[in-house]
């Protein structure tokens, strides 16, 4: 049984389909690297995943139990943590307040906590007092990241991390994906940076137009193959 | 030396204002919701104080520290079954449905309590004033000044030194991403709206202790709340102060120079600064 | 297709002329209705202007205005200066009482404009305030307590003369009756008016702006031009109300004429009951509230209590009033125009 489940799961935003029946499964200590061109659906998927969209109780499930419509709350403090696309950091918060947001009204226990959140990103705990907003946009990434963390997630859904920064802070940023799952946590990582998801995941979904068109670890894919579900056969 | 003492005199009613206005601007700063109801909670306020003191037989004072839990479960409980289910990016709803809050409520009152007029009990302490050089001050303004700032004070240590003012904050910038970590907006927001009746409730003493009132007065301190905060600047809370006290000044001095000119001079003030500063004196940034 | 076509053309042609009908009954009313039924006549059909004009503002423009009753005031006492002071008939004074509106609308939404959404409605409340407490102090017009028509001005009323031998009515009687046809031009030349508003090139930019300003900006609608018109006509079609309101009242004060409770309370729950932002829900709401207010007049504040009580629950459960109800049920259509949609409330889901 996957840790992390999806069974034929669809999404609409108003009449407009966004995703149809898609299948995916995360196992526990993997690390699954979804990949596709833009508006393939791959946030779609992840917002599905961590109830932002809410579908039928089945559509999703972790740990063996359904969450398709559990709030997005309640899926984070069952262990299910998601670092959104864009950051989207909270302008009034400073980043060591963007980090304890993470913990909202629970203690967790584990790893994660303020200290090894900034031993992970250094340079997060010489600007703790700055305003989230005011970092650079590799750094902003490193507080998304560290605050899905701070809540000791099972699963960490991250979609694309690496939008719009240069190569050697991706690099950087990569870097602390070892150690994540070193503390315990499978991870989706959602790229469009297709060499970077090899480099990372265990097994690539590949998505188009809503649907998953291929699967398969790293090393099974062609690149013929990953360019034709990535673009259609047309091209 | 009379001018002096209008002035200050006006300062002071300010410090009432500002308490009306105070539970607004959270409620507003938090959730972009205008309550048109608010003005109508605080003379609802005033009738609890007045119910529990004629039946329990307290003072005021103590009256008022029963009174604000019960107004923060009212206050919770409005937001979350009621007013949650109409926020959204249409701003009718809300609108629509605080509005015909605020005229149920009047009438709710009106049915319980008749349209006489009430007042709190007074006592010596209610009525005494003190000398400062050439001018008295009565007691009762300066407890609510001091009561106004004091609220404010609270409340920006609620916002800034709290783990709830944390997650205030955070629901304010982008409720679906603070539900990611783990929040509950329409918690937040219940929460928020209780706490705004907790200082509605305080208003409400003042209010109560320092002239009459009945059902038909919420509307007028719905506006003179309203002004304040758009004066001091949306989500600004000393900025509502200062709001409060440019109000209560205008007024004072309209008063001195002709008493029918009174609510219109606070009512000129306000359209006075909306020219010159359409985003009030102390606009928060990112709105 | 063309089958279809054809079909509609004849169902549209059975409303107009059942429309043409009960219009024709209408005015015919006063030469078989009581001196009540005229008058309950003309209170329905003056709230009917007012809750179109609001919805023209709020349903179409987005302009949620409280402060409709500083045109009603203003315009009402236009025409008692009008009459008053410069010896006007009452009759064409209406039109005074329009021009009245008209000129503090330009000032009002000059202040107004400057604040979005919830206190653009607050903002016009306080004006309206404002204009109420201003007019308290003009003692020619009888200050704070008011005044009254002169009576040889409400007495040798243009038509007055007309309709009492035409009739054959005591003259108080045929006032009543003026005012009421007033009215009814007045209804038919705002649903006409407002009906052709949308149906423009403007009013289809309404929409637009209505829904989002930003993307009407982007497809180069002049949103704020859009509002100032709908604003503008709104105020001069209130103002023309008011003053015919007390016309036929023929006694002022500024508490009743800028009173928030009769001219935007009643006329919101109006037109929220019937159904915003189309043209058919202010009129069943404005049949729905005459009808309440018949039931439960006698009970005083629980009156008040039961429509705030009922726009509530409305606005949450069919937010498209009777009329969106009725209209999903049948597809039914008296003003094929776009509308609106509105709802949507608060979960963390975005569908
Ligand atoms: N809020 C939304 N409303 C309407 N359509 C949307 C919304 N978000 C995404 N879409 C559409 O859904 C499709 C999938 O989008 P998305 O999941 O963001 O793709 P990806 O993350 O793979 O780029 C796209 O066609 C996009 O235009
Ligand atoms: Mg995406």
């Amino acid at each position: 049984m996957a840790l992390l489940q999806t069974t034929n799961l669809t999404a609409n935003y108003g009449d407009f389909q966004a995703l149809f029946g898609v299948d995916i499964a995360l196992n526990e200590a993997e690390t699954v690297a979804i990949i596709g061109a833009n508006g393939a659906g791959k946030t779609t998927l992840m917002r599905s995943i961590a109830g932002v969209l809410r579908n039928t109780p089945e559509a999703v499930s972790f740990d063996g139990r359904p969450i398709g419509t559990t709030p997005a709350d309640e899926i984070m403090a069952q262990g299910v943590a998601m670092v959104p696309e864009g950051r989207k950091l909270f302008p009034s918060l400073s980043v060591e307040e963007n980090l304890l947001i993470g913990t909202y009204g629970r203690k967790t226990s584990g790893h994660w906590n303020l200290t090894t959140i900034y031993e992970l990103f250094p340079i997060l705990g010489e600007r703790r007092n700055n305003p989230g907003t005011a970092l650079s946009g590799g750094q902003q990434q490193m507080v998304a990241i560290g605050r899905a963390l701070m809540s000791n997630p099972r699963v960490l859904l991250c979609d694309e991390i690496s939008l719009g920064l240069a190569p050697v802070v991706i690099k950087d940023i990569y870097k602390a994906v070892p150690k994540i799952k070193e503390a315990g946590a499978s991870l989706i990582v959602v790229e469009q940076d297709i060499a970077q998801a090899m480099a990372v995941a265990d097994r690539v979904y590949c998505m188009m137009e809503g649907r998953v068109t291929l699967s398969g670890t790293p090393d099974s894919l062609s690149r013929d193959d990953i360019h034709k579900a990535y673009f259609g056969a047309g091209h | 030396m009379i001018w002096i003492d209008t002035v200050i005199q006006g300062v002071l009613l300010g410090g009432l204002y500002a308490l009306f206005a105070s539970g607004l601007s959270l409620v507003f700063g938090i959730m972009r919701l205008v309550n048109l109801a608010h003005g109508d909670l605080i003379v609802m306020g005033a009738y609890l104080i007045l119910v529990l003191v004629t039946l329990l037989g307290l003072s005021p004072f103590v009256a008022v520290l029963i009174a604000m839990p019960m107004m923060f479960a009212v206050g919770w409980l409005l937001q979350k079954f009621l007013l949650n289910r109409t926020l959204g990016d249409d701003i009718l709803p809300p609108l629509l449905v605080t509005f015909g809050l605020s005229i149920a409520l009047q009438n709710a009152l009106l049915e319980g309590f008749s349209a006489d007029s009430q007042r709190l009990p007074t006592n010596a302490l209610t009525t005494a004033s003190v000398d400062v050089g050439p001018i008295t001050l009565g007691v009762m303004p300066l407890l609510t000044f001091g009561s106004a700032v004091l609220v404010i004070v609270a409340l920006n240590q609620l916002f800034y030194r709290t783990e709830l003012g944390r997650a205030f904050r955070a629901t304010s910038d982008d409720a679906t991403t603070a539900s990611l970590m783990g929040i509950k907006p329409g918690n937040i927001f219940a929460t928020a709206t209780g706490i705004a009746l907790v200082i509605v409730t305080i208003a409400a003493l003042y209010l109560g202790l320092r002239a009459n009132f009945d059902p038909n007065i919420g509307p007028a301190r719905l506006i003179y709340a309203f002004e304040a905060v758009i004066i001091g600047g949306l989500g600004s809370l000393w900025g509502t102060l200062l709001g409060g006290i440019i109000i209560g000044v205008a007024q004072t001095v309209g008063a001195a120079i002709n008493p029918e000119w009174q609510i219109l001079a606070g009512h000129v003030a306000f359209l006075a600064v909306l020219l010159i500063r359409p985003r009030g004196l102390f606009p928060r940034v990112n709105d | 297709m063309a089958y279809t076509v054809t079909t509609q053309t004849r169902a549209s042609r059975i409303t107009t002329a059942l429309g043409a009908v009960l219009i024709v009954v209408l005015f015919a009313l006063p030469f078989f209705a009581g001196r009540g039924t005229i008058q309950d006549m003309f209170f329905i059909l003056t709230m009917l202007v007012l809750a179109q004009f609001w919805n023209l503002l709020a349903g179409y423009g987005g302009l949620v205005s409280i402060g409709q009753q500083a045109f009603v005031g203003m315009g009402a006492y236009a025409l008692f200066g009008g009459v008053i002071l410069w010896g006007l008939d009452p009759v064409p004074a209406i039109l005074l009482a329009g021009a009245a509106a008209l000129v503090i609308a330009v000032p009002t939404a000059f202040f107004a404009f400057r604040l979005n959404g919830a206190y653009f409605a607050i903002g016009t409340w306080v004006i309206a305030e404002v204009f109420r407490l201003l007019v308290a102090q003009w003692k020619t017009l009888g200050g704070g307590t008011g005044t009254s028509l002169p009576r040889d001005a409400t007495r040798d009323m243009w038509f007055v003369e007309l309709i009492k031998e035409a009739l054959d009515v005591r003259s108080a009687a045929a006032r009543d009756i003026l005012a009421y046809w007033l009215a009814l031009v007045l209804a038919l030349v705002t649903i006409g008016g407002i009906y052709w508003l949308l149906r423009t090139r403007r009013g289809l930019a309404l929409a637009a702006v209505r829904d989002n300003t930003e993307a009407a900006k982007s497809v180069g609608v002049d949103a704020g031009r859009m509002k100032w018109i709908v604003f503008l006509t709104s105020a001069f079609g209130t103002g023309l109300a008011g003053g015919l309101i007390y016309m036929q009242k023929a006694r002022i004060s500024p508490d009743a004429a800028f009173s928030v409770t009769d001219w935007t309370a009643y006329v919101i729950f109006i037109v929220v009951i019937g159904g915003i932002g189309t043209i058919e829900g202010p009129i069943i709401g404005v049949l729905v509230f005459f009808l309440l207010q018949s039931l439960l007049a006698d009970f005083g504040s629980w009156y008040l209590l039961t429509l705030g009580v009922l726009a509530i629950a409305i606005m949450l459960v069919a937010p498209r009033g009777l009329w969106g109800l009725l209209s999903e049920r049948t597809g039914l259509h008296l003003f094929p125009i776009r509308r609106r949609l509105i709802g949507g409330r608060l979960t963390s889901s975005e569908e």
